[in-house]
């Protein structure tokens, strides 16, 4: 077996060496494009003088950074030239058929953004705090940021989870009933994460066992699911709102020291233990994920069934203790409506926060860190209309409203790179 | 480990896939169980593997009756098996694949790759080849990836392994070195039972040979039996193994193929820059390994791929950029490698599938409805011409054999007014009846003057079906040569190895 032909196909191989083609993908080019023409319109036809405040500490602080204050509109148009600057340069690079470093892409929104924000902050009597849009966003990021890890479990495992929204919400209505009941938000997060789990083993059933097409199943447990909380919310929620309707919530727990450093100490470290949580679930998630035996089966099952099945696997039950491992950790997140953001339940509160997740998973290329980071962003969006409405932005709140909506579209359709599902994904199990 | 089948029956509804089989496979024996696609040789290993429940019968290793409830079971017990469709999973490395499903951890779960790895080298090192456990199994070329199935099964200590159609994908050279391990295991004491429908291979390394045909065991035979009882015992009747064609009369009619290349969804080049002319009246073989351009090759023909550049002219027209409603109607007929989900659909009956592609006009269609009568008419005609064996003509076309199915592309294809025809893989999954008849319409499509272009990756047809072999390798032509031209350099060139680099290497 020694002799030199004994080497097969490899060998001439590197010889040979496949040639590829780059193909010429003009999706990043013309997303920056669209955005960078929108941003000069606004500029151009609404310009909007004076000078904006960017606030960068709170009182806490070891010390001080004072308050930003610059001229609005020529921030807003030095955020248009360099904008312009790295649009040209990514539309060179595509053209070169080189790939596009992600970080000009960072900049390119930074730097918009922060033109942006100047425009929109202009002649505002009140500073534009920053702190307190990075702090929001890590709080508006929870559920998204817990919904998109339920996903990335259930579809590695090969279950196409359309179900986060539904998930989110019976944990939110279960977080509300429990922790009033009880006065303890910790009895509501459990209930939260069972209620999840639920969702989640109804979704297996049928899904798992009966094999019904996996969409299908997720957007009639979404509409039953929202069926469902509203009306037990006006039938017995509202007439008792007193006894099942007003939950104690999680207090904030600053970690000493750390909180007190500018900027990242009221971001990261002045929050709920729901925020504290989630970070220990996205590394916990792909730890497991990747280097355990359990997530080595649980990818496996989901890219390849029956070559799992081949080496002595159970499918079907790795994809349930999947699915319901997934259930509770959205319905994690579903409780933070309840136990942490407002004191009560409401109907349809969850407000598609479930599909926007569905959005981070597939952002973050079925990755739990990408997913989360992805939900982080989308996270942002969502408070940048809050904290603009406070600042008295001239952009009309329905507009901004749409706002998470359109950076959700833009990121999905326009900056991902080919993105690969696991192959078995939405595809049922059937022994022969 | 002694293994020893006793009557096993597996019923699928009305189908007996297999009858009653025994058969025993000593330690330290190449057992080779030799039939036709769909004679049961799979399911009969399905049912030893755990993955089929048999109806009756039962599974002895030395000499103790054993029950499996599935694969794990069989594995712990010793079985091992190297799937015809590798059971590997593409985005894992090898080492992950090796583990999974006994994956050694360090306590808590947690993965011990180092572990794995090592098993990994320990065991190739043990048959003098090199896997690189870190390499992911997709970037794998298939040669090896079945070197890994190889190594999975050993790294479970199995005793007895089956290799199910193993050379399928495989150069001729790489299926010698198959057969040395085959060969080395056996001498290492495992009972090994080789499945294949190739006769060649069987009277290479077979120690016994047992035949199986239409589920029942048929009989068996030494490895000193020729071909031709072989084949007639798998058959079940004499056959005739060579296609009987007369030297070809050449036309100055011309498929002309010039720098043709096609990239496919991730810019890879996998038609690259290729060249050839194939006259009316002769067949040329596109002969290679499996994954080597073939299939993108006939399909930018029929302008069936995105990413084409170069020249495809047919009688002097050019049919590269037109659409596929275009070049049918030039005059190509194809017939695709994948009949069940690119030729045929399966759930519409026998007569609609053969008027599938003339349903734009007369005479099937007028004023825009179907002309039933026609149609049947047409069907009945078509059905008995090319001896499709069916009940009627309403019958779902996948209710059909494989050779049958095979018989109702090439009699739809063959009835349009051709100037070409394009066959791959005309006989993949057909029984050798069909397939002495396939082969006589092919060379009879030849004689009325067409060019054709037939792609096989099976040499013994290459070689008796064409009047010139060309060989692909990595999308690249390694050479167009003679019908004539020796076996072991076709096998040299379906490595990549060009015949004139041949002399030199030597």
């Amino acid at each position: 077996m020694s002799a030199p032909v004994s080497q097969p196909a490899p060998a001439p191989a590197q010889e040979a060496g496949a040639r590829t083609i780059d193909k010429v993908s003009w999706k990043t080019p013309i997303a920056l494009g669209s955005v960078l023409v929108l941003y000069v319109a606004l500029l151009a036809l609404a310009p909007h003088e004076g000078s904006a405040r960017f606030a960068l500490s709170t009182s806490r602080d070891f010390f001080q950074i004072p308050v930003y204050v610059v001229p609005a509109m020529s921030t807003a148009w030095l955020g248009a030239g360099v904008g312009l600057l790295l649009t040209v340069a990514v539309v060179l690079t595509v053209r070169a058929r080189r790939r596009v470093p992600l970080w000009w892409i960072s900049v390119y929104a930074v730097f918009l953004l922060v033109g942006f924000l100047a425009w929109a902050a202009a002649g505002s009597p009140r500073d534009l705090s920053v702190v307190g849009l990075l702090s929001g966003a890590v709080v508006l990021a929870v559920p998204i940021v817990y919904g998109s890890l339920s996903g990335v479990i259930g579809e590695r495992s090969g279950v196409i989870n359309i179900a986060i929204e539904a998930q989110l919400l019976a944990g939110a209505f279960s977080a509300a009933v429990v922790a009033s009941l009880t006065g303890s938000p910790w009895a509501g997060l459990l209930a939260a994460m069972v209620a999840g789990m639920l969702v989640a083993l109804v979704l297996g059933l049928f899904a798992i066992t009966y094999r019904v097409v996996q969409i299908i199943v997720g957007v009639v447990l979404n509409v039953l699911v929202i069926g469902l909380t509203s009306f037990f919310y006006s039938q017995v929620l509202v007439p008792n709102t007193e006894l099942l309707n007003s939950t104690t919530r999680f207090p904030r727990l600053p970690i000493p020291f750390l909180d007190r450093i500018p900027v990242v100490g009221p971001v990261l470290f002045n929050q709920t233990i729901l925020v504290y949580l989630m970070f220990v679930v996205v590394l916990a998630v792909w730890f497991a994920l990747y280097r355990t035996r359990w997530g080595l089966r649980v990818r496996a099952v989901g890219e390849h069934p029956k070559a799992a099945d081949t080496v002595g696997i159970n499918v079907l039950a790795t994809r349930y203790r999947a699915v319901l491992i997934a259930g509770a950790i959205a319905g994690m997140g579903g409780a933070f409506y309840t136990v942490v953001s407002i004191n009560q339940f409401g109907r349809e509160m969850t407000a598609g926060a479930g599909f926007i997740a569905l959005a981070a998973m597939i952002f973050g290329k079925w990755d739990p860190i990408k997913a989360a980071l992805a939900g982080l962003l989308f996270g942002f969006a969502t408070n940048l209309q809050n904290v603009l409405s406070v600042v008295g932005s001239p952009v009309p709140s329905q507009f901004m409203l749409m706002l998470p909506y359109v950076v959700t579209l833009f990121a999905v359709a326009g900056l991902v790179g080919r993105s690969q599902p696991p192959a078995a994904n939405g595809q049922a199990y059937v022994k022969e | 480990m002694r293994l020893e089948l006793r009557g096993i029956t597996k019923r699928f509804g009305a189908l007996v896939a297999n009858d009653h089989i025994d058969l025993v496979v000593e330690p330290g024996e190449i057992h080779c169980l030799l039939g036709e696609n769909g004679a049961g040789k799979s399911t009969l290993m399905n049912v030893l593997y755990g993955l089929y429940d048999a109806d009756e019968g039962e599974i002895l290793l030395d000499d103790e009756v054993q029950s499996f409830e599935g694969p794990g079971d069989a594995m712990t017990a010793g079985i091992g098996m190297v799937h015809q469709h590798f059971m590997l999973v593409p985005v894992f490395s090898v080492a992950e694949n090796v583990m999974l499903g006994h994956e050694s951890t360090r306590g808590a779960g947690v993965l011990d790759l180092a572990g794995a790895r090592r098993t990994v080298r320990e065991t190739a090192d043990r048959f003098g080849f090199h896997v690189d456990p870190d390499a992911l199994v997709g970037d794998l070329p298939v040669g090896v990836q079945q070197r890994v199935e190889i190594i999975k099964a050993l790294s479970r200590d199995a005793k007895v392994l089956v290799f199910d159609e193993p050379t399928a994908v495989l150069t001729p050279q790489e299926t010698d070195e198959l057969m040395a391990i085959m060969r080395q295991l056996r001498d290492e004491g495992a009972a090994i039972v080789f499945i294949t429908h190739k006769l060649r291979e069987v009277r290479a390394v077979a120690d016994r040979i047992t035949v199986v045909r239409h589920g029942k065991v048929v009989g068996e035979a030494a490895p000193t039996a020729s071909d031709v009882d072989l084949a007639s015992l798998m058959v079940g009747r004499a056959v005739e193994l060579t296609v009987h064609k007369d030297a070809p009369r050449y036309r100055d009619n011309a498929l002309e193929v010039a720098g043709l290349s096609v990239a496919n969804a991730d810019g890879q080049v996998v038609v690259d820059d290729i060249s050839f002319t194939v006259r009316g009246g002769e067949v040329l073989v596109v002969a290679g390994v499996q994954g080597n351009g073939q299939t993108e090759l006939t399909e930018a023909l029929l302008g069936l791929q995105e990413d084409v550049t170069g020249s495809v002219r047919l009688d002097g027209r050019e049919l590269v950029g037109r659409s596929v409603r275009q070049i049918l109607s030039a005059g190509v007929g194809f017939v695709p490698e994948d009949r069940s989900t690119d030729g045929l659909v399966g759930e519409f009956s026998i007569a609609e599938n053969l008027i599938l592609d003339r349903t734009d006009g007369p005479p099937f269609v007028r004023a825009g409805s179907l002309q039933l009568a026609r149609r049947d008419e047409f069907a009945q005609e078509k059905v008995d011409e090319f001896d499709v064996r069916t009940q009627g003509i309403d019958l779902p076309v996948g209710r059909l054999s494989g050779g049958n199915q095979q018989k109702v592309v090439l009699a739809r294809e063959l009835s349009r007014d051709l100037r070409l025809l394009v066959a791959a893989q005309p006989t993949r999954g057909v029984d050798v009846g069909s397939i002495e008849f396939i082969h006589q319409r092919i060379v009879a499509t030849r004689d009325e003057g067409l060019p054709v272009i037939v792609v096989s990756t099976e040499l013994d047809e290459a070689v008796a079906l064409g009047d010139r072999i060309m060989v692909l390798y990595r999308g690249k032509v390694v050479g167009i040569v003679p019908a004539s031209t020796p076996r072991d350099v076709l096998g040299l060139m379906m490595a990549g190895i060009a015949p004139e680099a041949e002399g030199e290497a030597a």
